[in-house]
């Protein structure tokens, strides 16, 4: 119930987007993340409404921390 | 984007793994997450056997096994009313109130559509301009907002709500109250927490001295948060760390709070399975209250419902037992003929476990 799917949003109009989910594209709403967002950046979408912007480096660096933890 | 091959990395995982073991200085450690798909991930790659010493309890993750019968049965009866239309999420569909599911109504005659979102219920009411289109609006904070956007930006008035939104760190502090479970650390719901943040659950852990992580859906997001959780329960540090930093933020997203809270009030709730809940519902605010369908129609239920005969959902969703304890599970109780919520639901622990469960990682 509580999934939500990154997507990349591609066209913003006003309060809805085109966004893509890995080859499918279709609406979301973006009232939620509107003034955080932008085209080409990445959000979650759950039922239809991006619920927060995903920062991409993010992830990168708490499997780099642990990496580099698990290796010494 | 490629965090699904990297969180997915499988000799990582199993340092991660080596990690948590060699760090497990007793025998045992319960560690409860309250989101299905948290168990989907936890079932589904078998990060339980990697972790022998590790409890991973399932608590009442799932919106759709925990939402009240009484409002099941209002949307069934609203359902087989003349011009009105029920619409709700698809997992919502097959589970079933005191007598019947709204499938089941849609099998009596009863107008039910299953809906994507709440923004394609409202476009439903929209267009048809006849008829009364009600939405069963159920899911934790992940949800909720998405509705309070939908009051707020001037629907029809041919649409309404059943609002059955409910809140996580309340059912998390009313186990812990109950003290039914031993439960030594917590993960929180990822999705959850992107709208909430890390707030909500701080005055818990300090007061309840739990340790608690934050953590996404991928096997080494789980993983990475039980690792930190242990090193906390063995350190003694009972606060709220963040594992999801990709999606949650310390202050949550601002902007949906801000319309959870102008639309919705904060009342005690009937959880299925577990009982009334204080503060763990939301209800319209008077000023949206002719987008309550309860106010609109004059449709009374009974408020009387028991779990079926032998099912032991409350036990599961309490985190008091493992599906495969109750003795139905996998026998009269499958997914094809679920008894109990957490069976008929996708995100419900018994569900999961009947499709993904005994799998183990070698």
């Amino acid at each position: 119930m509580c999934l939500a799917v990154p997507a990349k949003i591609l066209i913003i109009h006003n309060d809805k987007a085109i966004a893509d989910f890995g080859g499918v594209q279709r609406e979301i709403i973006i009232t939620l993340v509107k003034n955080d967002v932008k085209e080409n950046d990445y959000v979650l979408v759950h039922a239809g409404f991006a619920i927060q912007k995903i920062d991409e480096h993010s992830f990168k660096d708490i499997v780099n921390t642990w990496r580099t933890l698990l290796e010494h | 984007m490629n965090s699904h091959n990297i969180l997915r990395d499988k000799s990582l995982a199993l340092k991660v793994a080596k990690y948590i073991n060699e760090r497990c200085s007793r025998d045992k450690y319960t560690i409860m997450h309250v989101c299905g798909t948290h168990e989907y991930t936890i079932t589904h790659f078998g990060i339980r056997s990697l972790i022998p010493k590790v409890d991973l309890r399932a608590g009442p993750g799932c919106p759709v096994c925990v939402a009240s019968p009484v409002n099941i049965d209002l949307a069934v009866k609203l359902s087989l009313m003349d011009n009105v239309l029920v619409t709700t999420f698809g997992d919502m569909f097959k589970v079933r109130g005191s007598k019947f599911s709204l499938m089941d109504s849609k099998g009596m005659g009863g107008r039910v559509s299953i809906v994507y979102s709440i923004h394609d219920a409202v476009e439903l009411a929209r267009r048809n301009p006849d008829l009364e289109v009600v939405h069963f609006a159920i899911g934790f904070e992940t949800t909720a907002p998405s509705t309070a956007a939908m009051i707020l930006s001037n629907p029809p008035e041919n649409f309404s709500i059943i609002p059955t939104h409910l809140l996580i760190p309340p059912a998390m502090l009313h186990l812990l109250n109950l003290g039914e479970v031993r439960i030594d650390g917590f993960i929180c719901p990822g999705h959850v927490s992107t709208i909430i943040g890390v707030k909500p659950y701080l005055g818990i852990a300090c007061s309840k001295r739990v340790p608690m992580v934050i953590a996404g859906f991928e096997p080494l997001d789980v993983l990475i948060g039980v690792a930190m959780l242990i090193d906390m329960i063995n350190n003694g540090e009972c606060t709220v760390k963040n594992e999801y930093t990709r999606a949650v933020r310390f202050e949550g997203n601002v902007k949906a709070l801000e319309f959870m809270d102008k639309v919705f009030k904060v009342s005690d709730a009937y959880w299925r399975g577990i009982g009334f809940i204080p503060n763990s519902g939301l209800e319209l605010r008077d000023e949206f209250s002719m987008f309550d369908a309860r106010v609109k129609f004059d449709v009374n239920v009974e408020a009387d419902y028991n779990m079926p005969p032998g099912c032991r959902c409350g036990d599961v969703l309490r985190g008091l037992i493992m599906p495969w304890e109750c003795p139905l599970f996998a026998k009269v109780c499958t997914p094809e003929n679920p008894v109990g919520p957490c069976m008929v639901s996708f995100e419900g622990s018994c569900s999961i476990a009947y499709k993904y469960g005994g799998f183990t990682f070698h």
